[in-house]
């Protein structure tokens, strides 16, 4: 069993299943996103003190949790590449990169113009809001560095580094609103007691939740091939594949 | 229909929210996809 998921490991193994689960992981995202989107602007009701403006939670929540936790996974993928020395390991950390920036910018945008109405600004120099700019900056920085090192080996070392040093940001966010009297809001949502919304507006928004997970690892899959077709042009296998598309 | 879109007043905040999500998927998917066509 183990030898089997080993064997996966190598980007030759990898890439054919990784070609078979993206149609599925892009059609759930999409099934998802339908389902949720449904629920946040037919089936939630208006909120009492925001109005309708408290809808855009739909979108900004589940890409602000994304964010993070794609930025961990990030840096777990390039950890492992760098104790183990794993060539997949540092090409799954770069796949994951962009999407994870992507998110950041969707929390940070949708989080300005929610603000707005009901803060009465779109930014404040804010502990949560700061930080999580500080993680867009990460995301930025990894994709910068690991572009401007031609050699793999050492770019993907590079990358490890920085981030597994920017990790430390990812619990400063998450307990920003309790460490600092912030702007922004607590959480609603807590595994220890009841959440502080409607059964509905919480349904919602684990299904964009879940859409967005799925969404990640679809375009993580498709961007870690075309990750592993560039650095292994080279090899026999890719040149089989390319004259045989 | 323009009652929904209109969103009690903050349709801007809201579909602003919305719209430029949408187009930084799409664009993400769309600069994906030529990169694996390369």
């Amino acid at each position: 069993m183990t030898s089997d998921l080993y064997r996966f490991a190598a980007p030759q193994a990898f890439f054919p299943v990784a070609g078979k689960l993206i149609p599925w992981f892009a059609t759930l995202a999409g099934l998802l996103a339908a389902a949720g989107l449904y629920v946040a602007f037919f089936v939630a009701p208006t909120d009492a003190t925001q109005g309708e403006a408290y809808r855009i939670i739909f979108i900004h929540v589940p890409a602000a949790w994304m964010s993070m936790f794609l930025y961990v996974v990030m840096a777990c993928w390039a950890g492992v590449g760098l104790a183990l020395n794993t060539r997949l390991s540092g090409m799954m950390a770069s796949a994951i990169a962009p999407t994870g920036a992507l998110f950041t910018f969707i929390a940070l945008w949708s989080g300005a113009l929610w603000g707005r109405p009901t803060w009465g600004t779109y930014w404040v120099w804010d502990a949560r809001l700061t930080s999580e700019l500080v993680l867009l900056f990460l995301y930025f920085g990894f994709i910068a560095l690991k572009g401007a090192i031609p050699d793999p080996v050492r770019s993907d070392r590079a990358g490890a580094i920085l981030a597994l040093v920017g990790v430390v940001n990812v619990p400063i966010i998450y307990f920003s609103v309790q460490w600092w009297n912030t702007l922004h809001q607590g959480s609603s949502i807590n595994l220890t007691r009841a959440p502080s919304m409607a059964a509905t507006m919480l349904l919602g928004m684990l299904l964009m939740a879940l859409a967005a997970w799925m969404y990640s690892i679809a375009t993580t899959l498709a961007r870690l091939r075309a990750i592993i077709l560039e650095r292994e042009r080279d090899a026999e296998w890719v040149r089989l594949q390319r004259s045989a598309a | 229909m323009s009652e929904f879109f209109a969103m009690g007043g903050y349709g801007f905040y809201v579909w602003g929210s919305y719209g430029v999500a949408a187009l930084c998927i799409f664009l993400e998917v769309f600069f994906l996809n030529r990169r694996i066509d390369e």
